[in-house]
Parts: structure tokens; C-alpha cells; sequence
């Protein structure tokens, strides 16, 4: 079976203001790797996030996507990843429905009304699916956000705080359903300090403590 | 199967293309502002209070009025578009959903070009239909109403893809706005010059066609380069 993710970074160093957040940070997700990043405020958690996703350089070393650089394979790279980000990505005006239908076609995958409600469903927003998001609390928002994981199948998850906002019957359903992804060989990424029941299965990274 | 080389696609989901992308973000603009109603009627009444003051400022002489009434037009049109571009991508922004975005594997520059499409079919176009019904107001004399209505068009497109790229620039600036307006009406003067020009070609009984082309060249230019320095922006904005 072919390998759907390798992302590697090398030796990665980022420089914010003057102040080093990591330096000559080594790096492996593959096939079935949950990896958590903590570390306390500040250490750089989501900065480390968007120089994964190609957002921003990495002030030194290399990411590789499949033995590449990153910047030569955004493309290919784009189109296994799905990210939620600190921010729900959840317009207010919209409904729960539409903004789960502009995700999936900002994913360039094609989303049947049916499949839409059934992710909804999934996430716990039966019913919902009619309201504007702006009605929405702040939980069911990271909710819609989520869906996206039921909806656009992709094998490398990342997702900041994922576990942020949503209720204990959230967070064990989201638990679940990220070991379920790494176990079909899918690889997840988060930033998080939510500690797992089965946390063997979890790899954890430390940031903060390096000099 | 296909062959799963460097990590081609493995989706279930069925592959839209880019132009599916491109309708599902004109569809969302769409849905956007139908809810957001307010904003719509926002540019048009302020091109109409400013074509309104002016003859109580001035004078409500005709003949002085329809000598300045071209370039008055189009100076209210253009800072009705100038109004209107502040918001273009900040909730967007503030939401998160642009830098879902700029993690689409659909090219940016397009998506980008999409969004600003319907800036313009709800802003600019309004904006040139309703400015021959404003020049009766300034008394603008009769040969002048197509070329206004076709120097609107052909150049508001023009404002909003140039004003697009101050947007991108600022969306993550909290006072942006001023900073907007510096930026791009130095851009904005030479659509200004031909669309204004066009106008008073066409009352003075001239040629309004060199100036509409020009303002058309000016057009095409716009839409094969801004989208790309919009892209830019946005990633400038979301990483700076």
C-alpha cells in the first residue's frame, strides 16, 4: 500500500520578535501518527502549525512532503490536508449547512446535500442545519467546524485546539474519531492539552523547553 | 487505480474542478450580502447625498452644474467604491474562513477573483445604473447618459479589483481604512481621467469610444494581474 503521508521537518528553527520559539526541531508524521504539540501559551504551538502547512517559512531548516520541499509540493500537499484553525472558519451569516458546503468546495470535493446533513449528524447538529451560524453558540460553531472531518475525506488532519469550546460528550465523540483516523492510516496533528484515555496511542511534543 | 505517486488523490468525495469551487464561492458572496442587506444600499446613497448636496453647495444653475457634472459623478462613484472595500475580506479574516482559503488547493488568485466579481455586481454595477438617474439631478445633458452609464461599468470593475489589492493588504491592520484610501487612490486617478473623460467627450459631441477602450485595456490589464497581487496580499496579511 502505497503511503499517504510523510511530512518531515529538519532542523526547524522559527524567530518571532527577536526571540527564538524552537530551535533545530526534527519532526516525523506518517501513516497512523497522532501527534500532539503542547507547551504552554506562547511557545509557539500554532506557529509551528502554519510553517507545517506551508504558511509561513521556517526562519531555518527544511519540511519535506514525500522527500520534497514543501514549497515545491504545496499543491499535492494542499490536497491531502484539512485544517481547523484556531479561528472555526464559520461564517456568521451563513448556516450551518452552506458554510459546511463552501468548505467542502473550498476542498475541491463535491458535497451532496445528503452527505452534508449526514456530517452534520455526525457532530451532533440534527436539526441544525437551518440556523445561521451567528445563532450558533460559540461550541456548535467549533462543531460546523468539525464536520469537515466527517465531510472531505483527507489523510493528514491538523487542527489547533481542537478540543476547545465543546461539551464532554464533544470532546469523547472528537477523541474517538481522531483515533479512528489514525487507525484507517490516517495521521493527525493538533495542538492541544487535552489528555486522552487511550494516551499510549498519542505522541506528545514538548515545545517551550529547548533553549 | 490510479497510480499513488508523491500522494495523488486517495478522496472518496468526487473532485470538483476549479470552476465548481469558483460557483460555490460566488453562490456563498451572494448568500453573504442577501443577509447582510444593509450594506448594498450603503454605496448608493452616499453617491446619491453627495450628487444631492452639490447643487445646493455650488449652485443650481444648469449650465454650471452640467459643465461639472461628468467629473462629479464619477468622483462620488469612485469614493462610493472606496467605501465600500473596507469590509471586502475583514470578516472573512476574523472568521477564519480565509485562510481556509489559502489551504485550498484551488488556486487563490481565482477564489479571489470570484469574491471580487460579486464586489462588483453589487456595488459597481448598481453604482452605474443608478448614476444616469443622479445625473438628471445635475442637469447632465442627454448625449452624456450612455457613456456614463459604460465608463461606469468598464471602470468601477477596475476600482474594485485595484481596491482589492489595498483590502488584502490591510484586512489585518485595525484601523486600516485611511491607510486603504492612501493606498489605492493614487491607483484609482487614471480610471478616474478616462472615465470622466469619456463622459465629456460624449456631451461635448466628440468620441466617447477612445476613452472606453482605454478604460477597457485598463480593465483587462486589471483582471490578469490584480488577482495575483490580491493572493499576495492575503498571504502578506495572514503570516505577516
Amino acid at each position: 500500500m502505497a503511503v499517504k503521508v510523510s511530512l518531515r521537518a529538519n532542523r526547524l528553527a522559527c524567530e518571532r520578535d527577536d526571540r527564538w520559539l524552537f530551535r533545530s526541531l526534527d519532526l516525523r508524521v506518517e501513516d497512523g501518527h497522532i501527534l500532539r504539540i503542547e507547551g504552554a501559551n506562547g511557545s509557539g504551538k500554532t506557529t509551528l502549525l502554519k510553517l507545517l502547512t506551508g504558511q509561513l517559512p521556517p526562519t531555518e531548516g527544511r519540511i519535506e512532503w514525500h522527500g520534497e520541499p514543501l514549497a515545491a509540493s504545496r499543491e499535492a500537499f494542499l490536497s491531502q490536508l484539512l485544517y481547523v484553525g484556531h479561528a472555526p472558519g464559520v461564517s456568521a451569516a451563513l448556516t450551518a449547512q452552506e458554510n459546511l458546503a463552501w468548505a467542502a468546495a473550498m476542498a475541491g470535493v463535491r458535497a451532496p446535500d445528503l452527505d452534508l446533513e449526514r456530517a452534520l449528524e455526525a457532530v451532533g447538529l440534527a436539526g441544525f442545519e437551518d440556523i445561521p451560524a451567528r445563532q450558533l453558540s460559540a461550541g456548535q460553531q467549533r462543531r460546523v467546524a468539525l464536520a469537515r472531518l466527517e465531510l472531505i475525506p483527507r489523510p493528514l488532519w491538523i487542527l489547533d485546539e481542537p478540543f476547545t469550546a465543546i461539551d464532554r460528550e464533544g470532546v469523547a465523540w472528537l477523541e474517538q474519531r481522531l483515533l479512528a483516523h489514525g487507525d484507517a492510516g490516517g495521521a493527525v496533528v493538533m495542538t492541544t492539552h487535552h489528555t486522552f484515555h487511550a494516551n499510549g496511542r498519542v505522541d506528545s511534543l514538548l515545545l517551550g523547553e529547548a533553549a | 487505480m490510479s497510480a499513488n505517486s508523491g500522494g495523488s488523490t486517495i478522496l472518496r468525495g468526487e473532485v470538483i474542478g476549479l470552476w465548481g469551487g469558483c460557483v460555490a464561492q460566488v453562490r456563498r458572496e451572494l448568500k453573504i450580502a442577501r443577509r447582510r442587506g444593509g450594506d448594498l444600499v450603503n454605496p448608493l446613497m452616499f453617491l446619491a447625498l453627495v450628487v444631492m448636496l452639490f447643487p445646493l453647495g455650488i449652485s443650481p444653475e444648469p449650465a454650471l452644474l452640467a459643465s461639472v457634472a461628468p467629473g462629479l459623478l464619477w468622483v462620488a462613484a469612485l469614493l462610493a467604491m472606496l467605501l465600500s472595500l473596507d469590509g471586502l475580506f475583514r470578516g472573512d479574516y476574523e472568521d477564519g474562513s480565509l485562510e481556509q482559503m489559502l489551504l485550498s488547493p484551488l488556486p487563490l488568485p481565482v477564489l479571489c477573483l470570484a469574491k471580487v466579481f460579486v464586489h462588483w455586481l453589487l456595488t459597481g454595477l448598481p453604482l452605474a445604473l443608478c448614476a444616469p438617474l443622479l445625473g438628471v439631478l445635475l442637469a447632465l445633458p442627454g448625449a452624456g447618459y450612455l457613456a456614463l452609464l459604460l465608463s461606469l461599468a468598464l471602470g468601477t470593475a477596475t476600482l474594485s479589483l485595484i481596491g482589492a489589492i489595498g483590502a488584502a493588504l490591510t484586512v489585518g491592520l485595525p484601523r486600516g481604512g485611511v491607510l486603504l484610501s492612501l493606498l489605492v487612490l493614487p491607483l484609482y486617478i487614471p480610471v478616474l481621467i478616462f472615465g470622466a473623460g469619456a463622459v465629456k467627450a460624449a456631451i461635448e459631441g466628440g468620441m466617447a469610444g477612445p476613452a472606453l477602450a482605454l478604460l477597457g485595456a485598463l480593465l483587462a490589464l486589471a483582471v490578469a494581474a490584480a488577482p495575483f497581487a490580491i493572493a499576495g496580499g492575503l498571504r502578506i496579511s495572514l503570516n505577516g
